[in-house]
């Protein structure tokens, strides 16, 4: 069992993240046995007598989000405290995230680190790719999940322990759904959309293109051999986030990875400001 | 879209509440589901008996308020109904619209024994 929090975590697997096996999971029910009658409310007509029944109304009035959200902002308070940019990267599967991340390591100088927390259903084989970057790297398998949630990522950080200072990078699941609704404690969320997919995927998938502050417009390599309106695609993705700014980029032959990484920059300066560790 | 977290994360405040308000059992759970929040409440039924079965609740009832989608319309300066996200807005097709009402997913009350 965790012994910060009391999660069994079922089917999540974080690597280096081990439970206790013997760990039987009892959460301390109660199991009345209901053999005993109520006997008052069973008069004619079924009718109750007011002020005999057991039952009450409790008022709640919480988001049924509050709990990852108070994950979520314990890992933004870890990561502002620590002066750790973090960005949540999300797409459908194959958009080409993992290249992209490999590539943008080596890429990126910087006189700061570079880690990553990798999310998918099953295997290690990303983390794997990204730790031959020479880069940290944790693999957090979400089993059933089809999103990363506040709750993992924070017992990702355990293992992970991402320097002051660093760059984290958080690989979503690749799902254009879910993980727009599950804040991580994330700067902010990168939506990564390659051009062999539908121009039309952020009308298609709002939700995670108004989420995002930055869409990176994958693969533009292939655009000589594809029908992808790229223009009309921009406005697709202004049109649910006015806000959204956009960078073509190929992380296959490098094209546009220089705005990319300004944008980076740029935004790590504006995120550390008052923080140690940008003087670093 | 992800109806079983979001049952499970009900299932964790139920949880909660009931040791702090001291009940046992649940016998009725109301939501307020916004029709912008991207939930389905028939995928909410669905996975809400699933998830709350062995439970402090299981069997319960589940009872799903609707909350229609409200925006603000900076062209017309008014308040419109929407019933996606980032529709134009219905009187003068205008995109800017912030949204103020409907995206909520929210546990308004519980009957409890």
């Amino acid at each position: 069992m965790c012994t910060v929090c009391g999660c069994g975590e079922g089917e999540t697997h974080i690597e280096g993240h081990e439970h206790d096996d013997h760990h039987d999971h009892e959460h301390h029910h109660h199991h009345h046995h209901h053999d005993h009658t109520h006997d008052y409310g069973q008069g004619p007509a079924h009718a109750h007598a007011p002020g005999m029944s057991q039952s009450r109304m409790v008022q709640i009035e919480q988001d049924i989000l509050s709990k990852n959200n108070q994950y979520a902002a314990a890992n933004r308070d870890y990561f502002r405290q620590r002066g750790i940019l973090a960005l949540n990267l999300v797409s459908s599967p194959g958009s080409g995230k993992t290249t992209l991340l490999a590539r943008t390591i080596e890429g990126l100088k910087t006189g700061y680190t570079v880690a990553v927390i990798e999310g998918d259903q099953q295997t290690t084989n990303d983390a794997e790719r990204i730790r031959a970057t020479g880069a940290k790297a944790l693999q957090i398998n979400t089993g059933k999940g089809c999103h990363l949630d506040g709750h993992m990522v924070g017992h990702a950080l355990e293992s992970l322990k991402p320097d002051e200072g660093s760059l984290l990078f958080i690989e979503n699941v690749g799902n254009l759904v879910c993980p727009a609704a599950f804040d991580l404690g994330e700067a902010h969320k990168v939506a990564i959309l390659s051009v062999t997919e539908g121009e039309d995927k952020p009308l298609k998938y709002p939700d995670m293109f108004h989420a995002s502050d930055l869409m990176l417009l994958n693969k533009t390599d292939l655009l000589p051999h594809l029908n992808f309106d790229v223009a009309r695609c921009i406005a697709y993705a202004q049109q649910v986030n006015p806000r959204i700014r956009v960078l073509q980029i190929s992380a296959t032959t490098g094209e546009g990875m220089d705005d990319w990484y300004r944008w980076i920059e740029a935004t790590r300066q504006m995120a550390l400001i008052g923080h140690p560790a940008l003087s670093a | 879209m992800h109806e079983m977290s979001l049952c499970e994360g009900v299932l964790q405040i139920l949880e909660d509440h009931a040791v702090s308000q001291g009940f046992t059992q649940v016998k009725t759970v109301w939501l307020e589901i916004g029709g912008l929040s991207g939930v389905d409440p028939e995928a909410m039924r669905f996975g809400f008996d699933a998830v709350m079965k062995g439970t402090l609740a299981d069997g319960a009832v589940l009872e799903i308020i609707d909350l229609p989608g409200q925006a603000w319309c900076m062209q017309c300066s008014k308040q419109v109904s929407v019933k996606a996200r980032f529709d134009a807005c219905p009187e003068c097709n205008s995109f800017q619209l912030q949204v103020t009402g409907g995206d909520e997913m929210r546990i308004k009350e519980l009957e409890v024994d």
